[in-house]
């Protein structure tokens, strides 16, 4: 699974932003999770041998951060944030809701691959619009579970989150 | 009493996230007033006499953090710490989503007056759009002539790179900050040397908040004297404070330093939802020591609230009503800094995990008295002697919540039964 010329190229250009190269290895290592959809042992060489470091520095970096998938993940990432904010108003039923809707368990992807998602701990930021949860890095605040049906559906019919390119632009407006 | 609206004034203004609308709200002028009648040093001096306090969390002087600069020692960086991630902050979100070019303009300035030519914002991976934003603002920054070479005309040069982390809480601690945007683990560094003196590429290195950076501007424009008559002694200027939890309006709303929190809960937040009592309230983020609401007359004002036993930190409110149950939202803080410790120490990372086991046996029923006073003496062993404050905080939270609910604490201990369900219950069958 060797990687394309374009992510070559973008790797060698965030290289060339920084003052110094090691400097460049998240944005290419985003490189890599947006063309393969997570982060390949192919893809850290890669990003190694255009950064002048070794493969082992570029794993080790890679395995620290938890937004870098370490294994296949399925078309699309969900997130619903389990912190105090979130969970004064309501995020665990919204967990207990995706489990059922989703029919597997938080930490792993659904059947037909469409959805990996998780319930995370870790604060995403959206406290004042709880409960929350985030697909594919797009903010989903003030859910309900007629919100949730929808957004579900909306996602599948616009194919957000292509693993090819999981990091869409955003909206015009906010 | 209206909110004070400094930073947010405009944030009302259709478009405002592009160039043009921000121009013509003014945008921009600040910068140029910035070149035009002020030297580096005496930017500096100025920012000084705004006495304008750190918006991060640990509230250290911005004009004195600048001067700590040593003397001609070049090249210098500037970084934006955009990591936020601290439970119940969403200002820098809020901040960056309304207006990035009122960042942008502010970090240009900071950069200006600590003769930076390369400044960095370090935004957190999970913020993706505001990233996208960011690095759109910049882009049209620099179109413009305010990013680049002899910027406006003037000798001063400087580039600005957006840098998207990948999820890692403790990046917003600077030294780890700066080790991750070097290409490493983003883990802690020992100070000193501070990062003023060795910090980024081993070269003097400012690392500043983005609600601190968004400030510059209207300090700029309306000169530091004027900034320091707004608020109160040693709390100046406005701040913008995240609330969430149980209330009736969650949001962002900036408000005088000095008021009462009370006025930020009743006024701004429609009080506590659905008619009924306080129970507590966490200020400052997740790191910060809980308070009851016989602390609801205390003024938003960083010493004060330090006084009371915990910190305004950074700008968070999260209110909790009587049906909340602190062990839960204790085990849940917990966890947070447990899933968080980046492992460098073994207080931290071992002390979290100890902590985070022993609260989910609580919450469980499962934990024994003795177990409940071994959380306490583990908490002990954690404060103070961990290698950077992540270890420290994790344990203030429970602490403080063990004090002051301790009750609600033991009654979790031997198979107990958490006596805030059983009322949630009972209130339910009624």
């Amino acid at each position: 699974m060797t990687l394309s010329a374009q992510t070559r190229q973008a790797i060698q250009s965030h290289k060339d932003r920084y003052p110094h190269p090691k400097s460049a290895i998240l944005p290419s290592l985003w490189e890599v999770q947006h063309e393969k959809g997570w982060i390949t042992p192919e893809g850290m060489e890669l990003v190694a041998e255009v950064l002048g470091l070794t493969p082992s520095e570029v794993q080790a970096v890679a395995t620290f951060y938890s937004m870098y998938f370490q294994k296949p993940p399925g078309r699309h990432s969900l997130l619903v944030c389990v912190n105090v904010a979130c969970a004064l108003r309501g995020a665990d039923e919204t967990v207990a809701y995706l489990e059922k809707k989703l029919g597997t368990p938080p930490g792993t992807t659904t059947a037909d691959g469409a959805f990996t998602w998780d319930a995370t701990i870790e604060c995403l930021g959206g406290c004042g619009y709880a409960p929350m949860m985030q697909i594919d890095h797009h903010f989903h605040e003030h859910l309900t579970p007629d919100r949730i049906d929808h957004i579900l559906e909306t996602v599948a019919a616009e194919g957000h989150g292509d693993p090819a390119k999981p990091r869409r632009p955003a909206p015009p407006t906010k | 009493m209206a909110e004070y609206k400094l930073l947010t004034k405009d944030f009302a203004v259709e478009g405002l996230e592009t160039l043009g609308v921000y121009e013509r709200t003014g945008g921009y002028q600040g910068l140029r007033k910035a070149l035009k009648d002020f030297t580096p040093d005496s930017l500096v001096e100025e920012v000084k006499t705004s006495q304008i306090r750190g918006r991060g969390g640990a509230g250290f002087p911005t004009g004195m953090k600048w001067s700590f600069l040593p003397k001609g020692v070049f090249p210098r960086y500037l970084c934006c710490n955009a990591d936020e991630s601290e439970p119940a902050c969403f200002k820098d979100r809020y901040l960056i989503d309304k207006s990035p070019h009122q960042l942008v303009e502010g970090l240009l300035i900071a950069a200006y007056a600590l003769q930076v030519e390369t400044a960095f914002i370090y935004i957190r991976g999970e913020y993706e759009e505001q990233r996208q934003l960011l690095v759109r603002a910049v882009e049209e920054a620099r179109a413009q002539g305010y990013i680049g070479r002899g910027i406006l005309g003037s000798q001063f040069s400087c580039d600005v790179i957006v840098h998207g982390g990948a999820g890692a809480y403790i990046c917003g601690e600077e030294t780890a900050l700066i080790d991750s945007l070097e290409g490493n683990r983003g883990q802690p560094r020992l100070k000193p040397p501070f990062p003023a003196v060795k910090g980024l590429y081993g070269q003097p290195t400012v690392v500043n908040n983005v609600e601190t950076l968004c400030n510059l501007p209207h300090i700029v424009m309306n000169g530091g004297e004027w900034f320091a008559g707004i608020g109160v002694e040693r709390s100046r200027g406005t701040r913008l404070w995240c609330c969430s939890g149980h209330i009736e309006k969650p949001g962002v709303y900036e408000m005088e330093l000095g008021k009462p929190i009370r006025e930020l809960l009743d006024e701004h937040c429609g009080g506590i939802w659905k008619g009924r009592r306080l129970k507590a309230f966490q200020p400052g983020g997740g790191s910060m020591q809980v308070l009851l609401p016989e602390h609801l007359d205390l003024p938003l004002d960083m010493d004060a609230v330090m006084k009371a036993g915990s910190s305004l930190g950074a700008g968070a409110m999260m209110f909790m009503d009587e049906t909340t149950c602190l062990v839960n939202v204790s085990m849940r803080l917990v966890d947070f800094y447990h899933h968080e410790s980046c492992g460098k120490c073994a207080p931290c990372r071992e002390g979290t995990y100890f902590e985070s086991d022993l609260m989910h046996k609580l919450e469980a029923g499962h934990a024994t008295a003795e177990e409940l006073a071994t959380l306490a003496d583990i908490c002990d062993n954690m404060n103070g002697k961990c290698f950077c404050p992540l270890g420290d905080t994790a344990t203030w939270f429970v602490m403080s919540a063990f004090t002051a609910f301790r009750e609600e604490f033991e009654a979790h201990c031997d198979a107990g039964e958490c006596p805030v369900a059983a009322r949630n219950r009972a209130a339910v069958a009624a």
